[in-house]
């Protein structure tokens, strides 16, 4: 291939715009519009910013914070941008499916592109940064720690996973993304078969994305192992904190394995080597060892966090301690070592001897038992609890019903014997969008519900986030149970087309339902917008709007940049409902100290940026761009440990002047109780419920 | 103070010397003639764990002493590493029992 | 009393302040290291799984100079031990001229464990044994190769660290990261030894 010394492997020929006018026909049109969206998304933004003079702001309080909350709601931000491409991308390929008897509205190559960029998205865009960003907010507010243990270095995770982000979104701009599916096995990926810059997308976003998540994930266990307020034990934490320990650790251990997988397959690419070749000794059946040595625990790294928010929000939302809370913490570990020893069963069809499949199948079906453990301690948790159907328990109980279907055909996936006759067909895209969706998506929404509130000082709009709630539930089932039927059918998973009459009606169901799913990520959307716009009415910064149980609920909404007042002394489980139930919440502390916190810093953007920058950089072999962006991350490395101002002190006497203002709100509002619970009222003081 | 530094740096030669020692040992397996290909893979596979074990004992300072949640990370990092390892080892014998 | 109360990191009593202070980096860096050591336990399983892709390639047999294996072994564990000696002249010399001492000692051991290493890299190549050769070639450099690139990512941190000490001296941020880059160290070592054993002993039992 011909390669300019300054552009690589770039020219003008690149951009999908002109192949519509060279071919003006649907597919092409399709292309061109999803790759206007980028540019005009990305001005729109830039528009808004100037007009509304936000870049200041938005320098200062966000991009250079090292606020876990802030962190936290950026990795949420840039989940649900991603969030928005995906759903979209799931929308046109059912469409087209609707048409794909023999044929279809979109080229095969299209079809493939889009279903590589969606799971791409979906798993390593969406799920990642989504449960990323909830545990980042969350656990140390739960815990009672000013910060994470290593702010800077979170920054620097976001700014990795947002670099993988981009690399994916420009993608659709400036060349073309891999047609290998999200896992891109080779050797079809390899350079043999696809010599092109869309693998080398993939490779690039997942190579500097995983390290951001294993980085991610390193700091939040460091910080509940090390960071946790005094008397806080263990078996005090709250159950979130459980399961967002579980998820950071197997975090820490699984995307070693999608680095290694990617950085080989990137060797395979750009130096010849033979690790996953046809020729000259290769093993291709390598990497689906090692990919998915990272993908099961995958699975388990973003629903473990999902069951801790159902932990948190059934005992909420029925006044009732959780059920079980042992047995929680026991299945939580189980599932994380177990998930280490399943991966076999994603490729059962390779070759392996039976006895190995059997080794592996038994391990799978085991895995089902702890999580079985754990929906009958939420069903127990609200069993006699006065449980009021708010939105997250609206999403609980439409997760009971449909993870528990989604679950039990894992379970009869796990046996080989069956797993040999609907492999690699619509049975499975239907099984893992239906753990996926109601696991992960129904949780992550149930917390973000939950946990709004606590963020910017007011909730969420409850009609129309239920409705939102109710819409998820309904086009979920539309969309993806059908595809049972289809597999059963006998329809393959990713095919462009099929020539059997009998799946196009359910494929119009499917698309109903995508339609659906369609509508439920827009009023999700309007909820947002409503309830910003509705704020005055929905404000609640007091900060206990739902009668919570653990420490995060005690402090204002939002909170204090340093969080507490003063660190807690936690006695016992679900601390501020005991405080609550003894008369004695909202004192004033005997003692107000001097808070150090982080100074903001560049750093976290600049490695983004430059490692950015080196990903598009080799994805066009533009080598010097390439070696310019790995200079800038290691000199801006280099230049960090030269920074000794890395704290900024906050004095008591202002600690001490919020806690006061704080406390002399809470004495002149007036408790709400349960009933009134989504009422303008509700400005963020409990009037208890039944004692813990 | 002085009695300090003189035990430990008493530590870290028996650390290092520990290892020559592990380490000759286990190029003597295979260089020398009288050991069979088995037997000296045994000796080279023991050397290097006591060659580990004595290095986090000397050099890294892991021992008794340490509190218990580095040691439950570094076990838990053998048996997650061991599980990778294993199963990989596993898995790609058995295919490629069957592929010939 | 010096009894550590973190692996590899005995400040102990002689700097309290230090030591408090360097609890949570250390750990943290642990749970990094443990994270690298299962890069590494892939690249193993990988390699032991290659051993026979050699496509009518070279094998350990026509590859491995024992001699030059035996070198590098002692150069990189005698760089073990007077990162040792850095730790305790750290610990017992508060000034920075004897812990820059060892650590110059240490990068000068290491970079002539890089020469070998490179030499023994360049004369695979004129031997027809680059990683493109073989399946088994591939899986051998990436192992070997990271191992090195880590090494060489050593190097460079004791630079930056010889570079903070000249400017500022023993501050407890700069014997922290002192404490982190000897786990570092003596990590690498031990890595050397599962090379050593998997790689070149074990390939030419």
């Amino acid at each position: 291939m011909r390669t300019d010394p300054i552009f690589g492997r770039l020219d003008w020929s690149v951009t999908p715009f002109d192949d519509f006018a060279a071919d003006p026909s649907l597919n092409e049109f399709v292309a061109t519009a999803a790759a206007a969206m980028v540019p005009l998304g990305a001005l729109a933004v830039i528009a808004f910013l100037t007009w509304k003079r936000l870049w200041g702001p938005l320098w200062r309080d966000w991009l250079t914070s090292a606020d876990h909350k802030k962190i936290g709601i950026m990795y949420i931000v840039l989940a649900g941008v991603m969030l928005l491409r995906g759903v979209a991308e799931g929308a046109v390929m059912r469409t087209h499916q609707v048409t794909a008897l023999d044929g279809g509205m979109l080229s095969a190559e299209h079809f493939a592109q889009l279903f590589s960029t969606h799971g791409t998205i979906m798993i390593f865009f969406v799920a990642t940064p989504l449960v990323t960003g909830l545990m980042n907010f969350a656990v140390p507010l739960q815990i009672g720690a000013r910060d994470v243990a290593f702010p800077v270095l979170n920054q620097v995770s976001l700014g990795l996973t947002a670099a993988g982000a981009g690399l994916v979104m420009v993608s659709l701009v400036i060349g073309k993304f891999g047609t290998g599916g999200w896992t891109m096995y080779p050797p079809y990926t390899g350079k043999a078969f696809s010599p092109g810059p869309g693998v080398d997308y993939w490779v690039w976003a997942i190579f500097i994305s995983g390290i951001g998540s294993t980085l991610a994930g390193l700091n939040i266990a460091v910080t509940i192992y090390k960071n946790r307020a005094p008397g806080m034990r263990f078996l005090r934490m709250p159950m979130f904190t459980w399961t967002a320990l579980c998820t950071s650790i197997m975090m820490v251990y699984a995307f070693p394995a999608l680095t290694v997988a990617s950085a080989m397959l990137m060797l395979d690419r750009y130096l010849d080597f033979r690790f996953f070749t046809n020729d000259l000794g290769g093993n291709m059946m390598q990497y689906a060892n090692i990919f998915w040595m990272f993908g099961h625990p995958e699975v388990y790294i973003v629903v473990l966090p999902a069951y801790g928010v159902f932990s948190e929000v059934s005992a909420t939302f029925s006044a009732k301690r959780l059920y079980g809370y042992n047995s929680l913490v026991i299945a939580t570990m189980a599932i994380a070592v177990i998930s280490f020893t399943v991966w076999l069963h994603h490729f059962f069809t390779m070759g392996q001897g039976a006895n190995v499949n059997a080794a592996f199948g038994i391990a799978t079906m085991i895995i089902a038992v702890p999580t079985g453990v754990k929906v009958y301690d939420w069903m127990a948790t609200m069993f006699r609890g006065r449980v009021r159907l708010s939105v997250p328990i609206i999403y609980l109980v439409g997760f009971f019903f449909l993870f528990v279907f989604g679950g039990l055909t894992g379970v009869i996936l796990a046996n080989p014997t069956i797993d040999y006759q609907v492999h690699n067909s619509q049975f499975l895209v239907a099984h893992f969008h239906n753990v996926l969706i109601p696991g992960v998506l129904f949780g992550v929404l149930a917390g973000i519900h939950y946990w709004f509130p606590k963020a910017f000082g007011f909730r969420l709009h409850e009609r129309h986030a239920r409705w939102a709630a109710y819409l998820w539930f309904a086009g979920f089932s539309l969309a993806f149970l059908p595809l049972y039927w289809l597999g059963l059918m006998g329809m393959p998973r990713r095919a462009a087309s099929y020539d059997n009459p009998a799946f196009e009606p359910v494929m119009w169901v499917a698309a109903g339902g995508a339609m659906l799913v369609v509508a439920a990520l827009l009023l999700t959307l309007w909820t947002f917008y409503s309830s910003a716009r509705d704020r005055a009415e929905l404000a609640c910064p007091l900060g206990d709007p739902w009668d919570g149980r653990s420490l995060e609920w005690a402090m204002p909404a939002p909170p204090p940049p340093y969080n507490f007042h003063a660190l807690p002394y936690v006695k016992a489980l679900d601390p501020f409902t005991i405080e609550k139930a003894e008369g004695t919440p909202y004192c004033a502390a005997e003692r107000y100290e001097d808070v150090e916190l982080p100074r903001n810093s560049a750093l976290g953007l600049w490695i983004g940026a430059a490692s950015g920058i080196m990903g598009f950089a080799m994805v066009w072999w533009i080598w010097w761009l390439a070696a310019l962006g790995a200079l800038a991350i290691i000199g801006g490395l280099i230049a960090r440990a030269f920074v000794t101002d890395t704290t900024r002190t906050i004095p008591a006497a202002q600690v001490k002047r919020d806690h006061m203002a704080f406390l002399s709100r809470v004495r002149r509002a007036r408790p709400v109780d349960r009933d009134k619970e989504t009422a303008p009222a509700n400005m963020g003081l409990a009037d208890p419920e039944v004692p813990a | 103070m002085k009695t300090d530094a003189r035990s430990e740096l008493r530590r870290y030669i028996t650390g290092a010397a520990l290892s020559a020692l592990l380490t000759a040992a286990a190029f003597w397996a295979v260089v020398s003639d009288g050991v069979t290909r088995g037997t000296a893979l045994w000796i080279v596979g023991l050397c290097a764990l006591a060659q580990i074990a004595a290095q986090l004992r000397f050099f890294l300072h892991i021992g008794a002493h340490t509190k218990r949640e580095d040691l439950y990370l570094i076990l838990f990092s053998v048996l997650l590493a061991g599980l990778m390892i294993g199963g990989t080892i596993w898995i790609m014998a058995s295919l490629q029992t069957r592929m010939h | 009393m010096t009894q550590a109360k973190h692996p590899g990191l005995n400040l102990g009593a002689t700097h309290p302040e230090a030591h408090e202070s360097s609890e949570t980096p250390a750990f943290g860096f642990w749970v990094f290291l443990m994270s690298d050591l299962i890069i590494f336990a892939i690249l193993f399983a990988h390699y032991v799984v290659m051993q026979d892709a050699r496509a009518g390639g070279p094998g350990p047999e026509e590859l491995f100079d024992l001699k030059s294996v035996a070198m590098q072994t002692a150069l990189l564990l005698a760089s073990s031990f007077t990162y040792g000696m850095v730790s305790l002249s750290m610990k017992h010399h508060d000034r920075p001229a004897p812990v820059m001492l060892w650590l110059v000692v240490t990068a000068l051991l290491g970079a002539a464990f890089l020469g070998l290493e490179l030499r023994d890299f360049a004369s695979m190549i004129d031997e027809g044994a680059p990683p493109q050769r073989s399946g088994y070639l591939s899986a051998l450099w990436a192992l070997v190769g990271l191992h090195g690139l880590h090494v060489t990512a050593g190097m460079i941190w004791i630079g930056l660290m010889l570079a903070l000490l000249a400017l500022r001296g023993l501050t407890a941020q700069i014997k922290t990261r002192l404490l982190l880059l000897g786990l570092y160290w003596h990590f690498l070592d031990l890595i050397w030894i599962g090379i050593l054993s998997v790689v070149y002993l074990g390939g030419l039992a």
